[in-house]
């Protein structure tokens, strides 16, 4: 009993527990947000957070309220992630479509450099409005976890819809047309 | 008109090696190991072959490209990334509490871990080097005359 109670094995057990806790405590604060997609399995809809980031290339900032009313498709990229230039182009032609109908896409370039987003955005002739997210506010806001992804918001300001990974015609189709 | 043109030649050469000269010597090495790769979560030193390293690696050599001194380099990364972007603790220049503990919880760590051992070596050489410890110790009644018979049987 006496050796039990000696402080060397206490202090031992009380550092073998704080580690642990602390490795609990890693693992759970690394868990990807997945609250959007748990709403939308329910049936659901969550509203979107309000993003307020400076335009991309300067003008000041810009944020997600300022669409309010509008077809939202808000889309986080970065110039160097090769599967954000294979939809690109995409998603310049459905910006042109929604455009007439109240609708946009709205570009947030993370965690990148300025100089190579605009080069980005000349090569494929995106004419869409960007922001840009250089220290990951926008991430942690929308609980992004890898590029691209993308959310669809309705007029009403409410997530509708969220790919991980880059979109495609029949998403698009599926997920924004039936909002314009 | 010879002399002229040779002037003009020396000139013509002269001009880049003396602004070679007149850049501050800044690498990419001395700098990777200061600065994050924010996409990463790592320093840009460790994150070897990720495109967003080889891109940020690229803004960095490009920026000494134009004779940019290491903190000018670290500024513009500022202004790309933001603070966050900085490695080293009390780059961020906000002489946070948290700069200080960086330093100060491995210093405790050692302190307590050293006088931890130097405790445990104190305690175990008491234990069993001491005045009435284990070692030298015969055991006493029935087992010291079992241990004497067995070390006579074996012949030890």
């Amino acid at each position: 009993m006496r050796r039990v109670l000696s402080p060397v094995p206490i202090a031992v057990i009380c550092v073998l527990l704080g580690l642990f806790a602390l490795l609990a405590y890693g693992l759970a604060s690394n868990e990807p947000d997945r609250s959007v997609e748990n709403a939308l399995g329910r049936g659901e809809t969550e509203a979107a957070p309000d993003l307020k980031l400076p335009k991309l290339g300067g003008g000041g900032d810009s944020s997600l309220a300022a669409y309010r009313g509008k077809v939202v498709v808000l889309n986080f990229w970065a110039s160097w992630c090769e599967p954000c230039k294979a939809e690109s182009p995409l998603l310049e032609r459905w910006h042109r479509r929604m455009s007439s109908r109240n609708g946009t896409v709205l570009g947030v370039d993370m965690l990148d450099i300025t100089g190579d987003a605009q080069k980005f955005i000349d090569e494929y002739d995106l004419s869409y409005p960007m922001l840009k997210d250089k220290d990951g506010h926008g991430i942690e806001t929308f609980g992004v976890v890898q590029y691209p992804e993308t959310f669809v918001i309705d007029a009403g300001g409410r997530i509708t819809a969220v790919r991980r990974g880059p979109v495609d015609e029949r998403f698009m189709r599926a997920e924004v047309e039936p909002l314009l | 008109m010879r002399i002229g043109a040779l002037l003009v030649i020396l000139a013509l050469v002269a001009a880049p090696v003396a602004a070679a000269r007149d850049c501050p010597k800044t690498t990419l090495a001395d700098i990777e190991d200061e600065v994050m790769c924010p996409v990463c979560g790592t320093p840009l030193g460790l994150a070897s072959e990720a495109p967003q390293a080889q891109h940020e690696r690229a803004y960095i050599e490009r920026l000494i490209a134009g004779c940019k001194s290491k903190d000018q380099v670290k500024q513009a990364l500022v202004v790309e990334f933001g603070d966050s972007v900085l490695a080293l603790p009390g780059d961020q220049g906000d002489d946070s509490f948290g700069d200080v503990l960086v330093y100060a919880v491995p210093a405790l760590g050692i302190v307590l871990a050293a006088g931890g051992i130097a405790f445990a070596v104190v305690r175990w050489r008491r234990r069993d080097g001491g005045p009435g410890g284990r070692r030298g110790a015969t055991p006493a009644g029935a087992d010291g005359s079992r241990l004497e018979d067995d070390m006579e049987r074996y012949d030890l």
